[in-house]
């Protein structure tokens, strides 16, 4: 079975991210690492080759020459290959451009399944992998806490706007699995050193025949007017409690008509 | 005037809030119209029109419960390429924005996840988002096509403004099957008597201090004396004490209310990217370093099995 495992690079969600002048993400100023959310897909597809099935694990992102990063740390923890799709028309992309990118890349490797992470910890859409589906025409079996993958297809538990469902899509098919699927394994010393030695491809827009105008900037359907920082908050009163702790809260739930 | 449309979400034709506020939301823009999918259309049709919604058109077919997501793709679009509506507007949540996304895809138009807000420009619709864990705010348009927008709850007061509408039931054409994803069950969402998370007011949370299920019956107490919703951090939620339809943050549900009150709770970035706009924040925490009390409004460093019983005894005592 041919796994592709979607990851991507994002700017450390515990630093203070900021904007470049222009509105695009400023990837300088803050270290970037694989997405946290994606390391539960990468660990959801070593699962299912350690489940028995015989898999072959690539791992695709795209994004500058350091997302290459984002490719050795998932290498470390188990897998196979990577592809980094990297090519400067590509900055500024949209959804639309990325998902353009990434399905070009999945049909050229070939996929029985592809794995995402249930949103980016930087744009936060959750649609890339919805996106996948609809251009790869292929049933998305999406935001899972749990899959199963089963007589050529895969049966998992969504949390939905309204219900929790049980869902179903035959293979070949692309799924996403939430911060509930399973903890992720760190890398071992071993896998760090075996990571090195995997192969890595890197591929630009002319190797998967997408033009320049179709992403980055100018493809992208959306724009940021203005990007502003709210005022920080500002720290209230911090009163230890003394004993009527309680009471004191109340007086201040009071003041503010909460009570 | 130009047309919006809308999609309803709902229970069994119960609408839901986050709708109302949309319909509230595109009358600025144009004059609504709802999208009704599934069973129950007759009951959701006059709750519709009290909020402006003009029409109702209604796609009653069994591939709506059936399948995951693609049913309404197939109907938003078709309903879309006929009317040519000035913009689509859907419910955040892994549904609606999944289907924003590949109705957006199928139209060739631009589309905005999240937003907290929506306005008219004289070239369309312009969002809001708060964005980088809530410590930004983004104001963005759609260039191409037909905006799709996805709006988080809470953006707007649902504010009625009555029309009978016009009922208008659709046949559409679903897309072949294999590439469609079956629904074996579905299990509604439990409703309890206490207000939902994100339509609440006032959310009173608990976090890893309160160090077990059965203790969380004390953040319960004070959201009942408060009339408050029920939440709970990431670390709570994968203890297994509280169910995880309650969890507050990045990975759960993101919380605006008037006042957030979080026990037994640090502060992480990704708890903060749920709250951190709430109007007034209240913090109890017996570390007096715990980060939450960065951007509290009002603080106690204490413990929250003291502190909290005797706010609720103050709260019962004050209103007599
Ligand atoms: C703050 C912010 C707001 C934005 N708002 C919008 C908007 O409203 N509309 C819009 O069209 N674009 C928007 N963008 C741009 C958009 O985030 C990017 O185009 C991005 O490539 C796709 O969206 P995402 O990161 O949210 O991915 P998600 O849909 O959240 O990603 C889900 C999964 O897809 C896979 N994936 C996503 N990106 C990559 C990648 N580069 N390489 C490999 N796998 C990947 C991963 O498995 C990931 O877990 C925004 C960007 C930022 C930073
Ligand atoms: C990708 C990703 C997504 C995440 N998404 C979320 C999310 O959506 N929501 C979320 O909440 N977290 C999320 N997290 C987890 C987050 O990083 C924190 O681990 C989590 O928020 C910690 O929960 P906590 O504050 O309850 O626990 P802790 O950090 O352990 O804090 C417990 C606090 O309780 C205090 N305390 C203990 N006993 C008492 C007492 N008797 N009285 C008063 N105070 C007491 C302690 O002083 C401490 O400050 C995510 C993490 C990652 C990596």
């Amino acid at each position: 079975m041919k796994i592709v495992v979607c990851v991507k690079h994002v700017p450390d969600a515990t630093a203070d991210r900021t904007f470049t002048e222009d509105g695009n993400t400023d990837r300088e100023s803050v270290d970037s690492l694989l997405s946290e959310l994606d390391e539960y897909a990468v660990e959801q597809a070593l699962r299912v080759a350690e489940s028995g099935v015989d898999a072959d694990i690539t791992y695709l992102t795209i994004g500058p020459d350091d997302a290459k990063d984002a490719l050795r740390k998932a290498l470390a923890m188990g897998g196979d290959s990577a592809v980094h799709v990297s090519d400067e028309d590509i900055e500024g992309s949209d959804a639309f451009g990325t998902s353009l990118v990434l399905a070009r890349a999945i049909e050229r490797h070939g996929f029985d399944l592809v794995v995402c992470g249930m949103a980016s910890t930087d744009g936060t859409m959750g649609v890339v992998p919805a996106l996948l589906a609809e251009r790869l025409g292929v049933p998305a079996v999406t935001h899972l806490d749990e899959l199963a993958i089963e007589d050529g297809a895969v049966t998992g538990r969504r949390e939905g706007d309204s219900a929790t469902v049980r869902v179903q899509g035959t293979l070949p098919a692309v799924v996403s699995v939430t911060d509930r699927s399973g903890d992720a394994r760190y890398p071992s010393f071993k896998g760090i050193m075996a990571a090195k030695k995997k192969p890595l491809e890197t591929l630009d827009l002319a190797d998967l025949g997408i033009a320049p105008e179709q992403v980055g900037r100018t493809g992208a359907r959306s724009a940021v007017d203005t990007a502003a920082k709210r005022p920080p908050r500002t720290q209230g009163e911090i009163v230890a409690d003394d004993g009527a702790g309680g009471v004191g809260l109340a007086t201040f739930l009071t003041a503010k008509k909460f009570i | 005037m130009a047309e919006i449309l809308v999609l309803v979400d709902h229970t069994d034709g119960a609408v839901r809030k986050p709708t109302l506020e949309l319909l509230t939301l595109a009358r600025r823009l144009g004059e609504p119209s709802a999208v009704f999918l599934g069973q129950g259309a007759d009951t959701a049709t006059e709750v519709l029109g009290r909020y402006g919604a003009h029409k109702v058109y209604v796609v009653d077919a069994p591939e709506v419960e059936e399948f995951l997501v693609t049913p309404a793709v197939d109907a938003l679009t078709q309903i879309a390429e006929s009317t040519s509506p000035a913009a689509i507007l859907l419910p955040s949540g892994p549904d609606g924005k999944e289907t924003a996304a590949r109705v957006a895809l199928r139209l060739e138009s631009g589309l905005i996840t999240d937003a907290i807000d929506v306005t008219a420009d004289e070239d369309g619709p312009v969002t809001e988002q708060s964005v980088f864990a809530a410590t930004y705010q983004v104001t963005a348009h759609v260039t191409q096509g037909v905006p799709v927008i996805t709006v988080k709850p809470n953006a707007t007061a649902p504010e009625p403004a009555p029309v009978t509408p016009a009922v208008e039931k659709w046949d559409v054409t679903f897309g072949p099957a294999s590439a469609a994803v079956k629904v074996l069950s579905r299990a509604p969402r439990e409703r309890s008597d206490r207000p939902e998370l994100t339509e609440a007011d006032i959310v009173v949370s608990g976090g890893r201090g309160v160090n077990g299920a059965e203790n969380f019956a004390v953040i319960e107490r004070l959201a009942d004396a408060l009339g408050a919703a029920v939440g709970a951090s990431r670390a709570a939620v994968d203890a297994g004490w509280y169910p995880h339809s309650h969890q507050v943050g990045q990975t759960g549900t993101q919380v605006s209310p008037g006042l957030y009150l979080a026990a037994g709770i640090s502060g992480a970035i990704q708890h903060r990217a749920g709250m951190q706009t709430s109007k007034t924040i209240v913090a109890v925490n017996k570390d007096e370093d715990a980060p939450i009390f960065d951007l509290a409004d009002y603080g106690v460093v204490g413990d929250l099995f003291k502190v909290l019983p005797q706010l609720v005894e103050e709260i019962e005592r004050r209103r007599g």
